[in-house]
């Protein structure tokens, strides 16, 4: 369960939101929304812990996410605006040299079956510079179904996706919370999954 | 301990693979240690005497420049694409990934140099054994100008104009590095004990090992708010 209490940001002088509340059991997904520059990559990098925010309290199964920092972490993945894909790595080397810094280890054959599963076919060989924007994408999501984790932080998980793939990341989705996972994103597009809640900064 | 040493080991495979796939980088900063070295004597003349006098300096100098050329670029690129992010968040040590990306960085940008380093030194008539000690002292002084820079480098990540500021900041905590990894050479030159400056540099290196991925992690972490 992650809940939050008081949350304030500001950003320079200027306060992006205060006293935000909410508590997000096992199996249940937030719905972040909001217009441009609201504040809802910010509110995701202070539920990470990356940022600080300006006073409240983020807990994850009553731990402050602060306080056991490795724990928490195990438990987390956090998908930026930014890709974290190197340019001049395949995809397949991005995704394994990233699962081995969080310590997992996959067998090549996993993860090129799993770039299969993201429609990548043909592609695990190729270096990530030649890929499009979507494609990318696709490249980053695959570590969703590599990397075990109950908490999942989105950000903009759709940006670019086709039709097939924002189907198959709303199916992914739907399967986590099944399995008594959480889910945070954020999303200018309308989603259809249950046991939603959702804020609109 | 492989809670150490698993995370530190593909932290190291990964920027040496990165590596691997930019030598241009790995060259540039080699060639610019060459070419210092080379163009001092072409400056003040070929007189042995005065050749071997100025060797160790000319030397060391040439190290240190060549290392603030490539250091910039030690957390940049992963700071831009979010790699660092997901470091911070990784269930792994943050300071245990750092500390790969040092050593990979002495062995990509240092090594090379300590190499080259004695066969530089030749040129400026260096005996044998004062080859030896040059070599001792880089071997000990290069894995202190990349500890150092390391903070210097996660410090100024993302400010404007942070190549040079980072000049500016680093430079002068080379100073202990250069007197006696310098002195060193020169010790030996003058006939005297180089046992003196080898412990100081020596001491160095553990004390900068054992702050200097800490410090880093810590002004990352920063730089990442």
């Amino acid at each position: 369960m992650l809940s939050v209490t008081q949350l304030t940001c500001q950003r320079g002088e200027r306060v992006l939101f205060e006293g935000l509340n909410f508590e997000l059991p096992e199996g249940q997904w937030l719905h972040v929304s909001g217009a441009n520059g609201c504040g809802k990559t910010s509110l995701l990098r202070i539920l990470t812990g990356l940022a600080e925010p300006v006073s409240g309290t983020i807990s994850w199964n009553g731990a402050a996410i602060g306080e056991e920092r490795e724990v928490f972490h195990e438990d987390l993945l956090y998908l930026g605006h930014q890709g974290a894909l190197k340019e001049e790595l395949t995809p397949l080397e991005n995704l394994t040299l990233s699962l081995g810094m969080e310590g997992y280890t996959r067998a090549p054959k996993d993860v090129v079956e799993a770039l299969h599963q993201f429609g990548l076919r043909g592609r695990e060989h190729l270096p990530v510079r030649f890929l499009s924007a979507g494609q990318r994408r696709r490249v980053l999501l695959t570590r969703l179904l590599l990397r075990p984790a109950r908490l999942w932080i989105l950000d903009e998980p759709f940006t670019a996706l086709d039709v097939h793939a924002v189907a198959f990341l709303t199916e992914k989705i739907s399967a986590h919370l099944e399995t008594q996972g959480t889910v945070v994103l954020t999303s200018h597009q309308p989603l259809t999954l249950a046991h939603g809640q959702a804020i609109t900064l | 301990m492989s809670a150490f040493f698993v995370p530190f080991k593909q932290s190291v495979q990964r920027d040496l693979l990165l590596a691997a796939r930019h030598k241009t980088e790995l060259i540039t900063a080699l060639f610019f240690f060459v070419i210092v070295v080379n163009l001092l004597p072409l400056g003040v003349g070929p007189d042995p005497e005065l050749l071997r006098k100025i060797a160790p300096g000319i030397l060391w100098i040439g190290a240190l420049l060549a290392t603030l050329l490539g250091l910039q670029r030690m957390f940049a690129p992963d700071h831009a694409d979010g790699t660092l992010e997901q470091m911070a968040l990784s269930p792994q040590s943050f300071t245990v990934l750092v500390a790969g990306k040092i050593t990979a960085h002495w062995l990509v940008a240092g090594v090379p140099v300590v190499l080259m380093a004695p066969l530089l030194g030749l040129q400026f008539d260096l005996s044998a054994r004062s080859l030896w000690v040059l070599t001792l002292s880089f071997l000990l002084g290069r894995p202190v100008l990349s500890l150092i820079g390391s903070v210097g480098a996660a410090l100024t990540l993302g400010v404007r104009g942070g190549g040079v500021l980072l000049s500016l900041l680093i430079l002068p905590l080379y100073i202990p590095a250069l007197i006696f990894g310098a002195g060193a050479v020169e010790a030996d030159l003058a006939g005297l004990s180089i046992e003196g400056h080898m412990s100081l540099l020596a001491a160095l290196a553990v004390l900068s090992a054992f702050f200097g991925p800490w410090v880093t992690t810590f002004a990352l972490r920063i730089a990442l708010e």
